[in-house]
């Protein structure tokens, strides 16, 4: 299908974009890489009058790293992260998923923000966000805050962010320690039946999951082995409340949700 | 900042396989329509519209990309190469498209105009890519006739081929 009729707007300055935002609220949506987007306006699940496209702002377009942090400014395309020499070293469980998102065809285009504005309940770069415990770099004409990823994802594809705000920048921590990813779809590069991502923490190992509930969920836990690290994890994918659909039945996610986990807990904590 | 209002047109120029450019567009209307309709270059293929088959798959600016994920308006400025500028010449194949011919690599051919465009711009990058490596890249591309295994192959010959010639013209 082709999309509806909208008015096409390039913003040459942030001020621009959101101004326009600003007015039109609702009405209008950012368009950044467009890969998640463009697929939602050509099915006319999304029907703007406004398109707001931020790639020409310059500002936007930056890695930076400021202590423990890295941020990664809305208009940095995927494929520009994974060449980012220092993300191997500073971001290694982005570089572990980010071969995942999508295909070498849509990163080339597709922005780190624009997957995260999408909130897509399977898609990587959100998950991964949740288990770093990220932050979300909100921006609105009158004022800017940070929200940490843990509250901005609200649902399948909804999210926290005003009507009036545009996501500026996502900030990740550089941490130093053991974390692993893995993920089952139907082809390399599709949206995931269940990914997971884990992190080692001071006392056990954070386990974030998407692909099974609304939202990418953690569960933090401590130094477990054996049935009671299985006990753990079932009990765990139970409570994700997956839900049977044309990829899979729920009881498959909780049994990748099981199988996944084992492997990335034991793979983080040995 | 430029408002394009919806349902007029606008002026976008841009390079075409080497060419200078200039269309009219309205804002939503799509790469892949706006090539096959306005340009008539109807090479580039359309095939699910939302960017999971790779059949309409083309280079904007050396890199693979949808085009049917991209509005004609935002290759304002850029290059764009489709299937078409492959060939050296109306009358001969490049080293890539010749290597799909010989291996029986396509047999409808939906598809195959999109999985040039990526392994085109893959093989300028990558001279000597591992079966693995192109497998990954073949991942955005849908082909339901071959089983990949040709295309696999074909890829493999021509990335050989291809620093072979390269070879070739550095000794002379």
């Amino acid at each position: 299908m082709k999309p509806a009729a909208f008015d096409y707007v390039r913003a040459e300055h942030l001020d621009e974009a959101l101004g326009v935002l600003g007015q039109e609220g609702s009405d209008a949506r950012i368009i950044a890489g467009g890969q998640s987007l463009m697929a939602m306006l050509n099915m006319r699940l999304a029907k703007p009058k406004t398109l707001i496209d931020i790639m020409r702002l310059s500002d936007l377009g930056r890695i930076e790293r400021n202590g423990g942090t890295i941020t990664i400014g809305a208009s940095v395309r995927q494929a520009a992260l994974l060449e980012w020499p220092e993300l191997r070293h500073s971001l290694q469980l982005v570089a572990l998923a980010l071969p995942w998102t999508g295909h070498v065809q849509t990163r080339s285009r597709g922005t780190v923000c624009g997957s995260i504005a999408h909130a897509d309940p399977s898609a990587e770069l959100p998950l991964v966000l949740r288990a770093l415990g990220g932050e979300v770099h909100l921006r609105s004409a009158k004022r800017r805050r940070r929200v940490a990823a843990q509250d901005f994802f609200a649902g399948m594809m909804a999210t926290t962010r005003s009507d009036d705000e545009l996501i500026e920048a996502v900030s990740f921590p550089a941490l130093s320690r053991r974390c692993a990813f893995r993920e089952v779809a139907r082809r390399h590069g599709d949206f995931a039946i269940v990914a997971c991502a884990a992190v080692e923490t001071a006392d056990g190992v954070r386990l974030a999951v998407g692909g099974v509930a609304d939202v990418p969920a953690t569960r933090e836990f401590p130094r477990l082995e054996g049935s009671a690290l299985d006990d753990a994890l079932n009990g765990f994918s139970y409570e994700l409340d997956a839900r049977d659909d044309v990829h899979a039945t729920a009881r498959y996610r909780r049994d990748l949700v099981r199988m996944i986990g084992r492997d990335l807990v034991r793979e983080v904590l040995q | 900042m430029s408002r394009l209002q919806a349902g007029r047109r606008h002026t976008v120029r841009f390079t075409l396989n080497g060419k200078p450019c200039v269309g009219e567009v309205e804002p939503r209307l799509l790469l892949t329509d706006f090539l096959r309709h306005q340009i008539g270059s109807t090479g580039t293929h359309v095939g699910c519209e939302h960017g999971v088959c790779g059949a309409c798959t083309v280079e904007i600016d050396g890199k693979p990309a949808r085009a049917c994920l991209t509005l004609a308006a935002q290759i304002d400025g850029c290059e764009l190469r489709t299937v078409e500028g492959l060939a050296p010449s109306a009358d001969r194949l490049g080293i890539l498209q010749a290597a799909l011919k010989r291996n029986h690599a396509l047999q409808c051919g939906f598809c195959t105009a999109g999985i040039l465009m990526s392994l085109d711009s893959f093989l300028r990058q990558h001279k000597r890519p591992d079966e693995e490596d192109i497998r990954d890249l073949l991942s955005g591309h849908l082909c339901r006739c071959t089983g990949y295994a040709p295309i696999v192959r074909a890829a493999m010959q021509a990335a050989e081929e291809l620093v072979d010639q390269n070879q070739e013209k550095t000794n002379a």
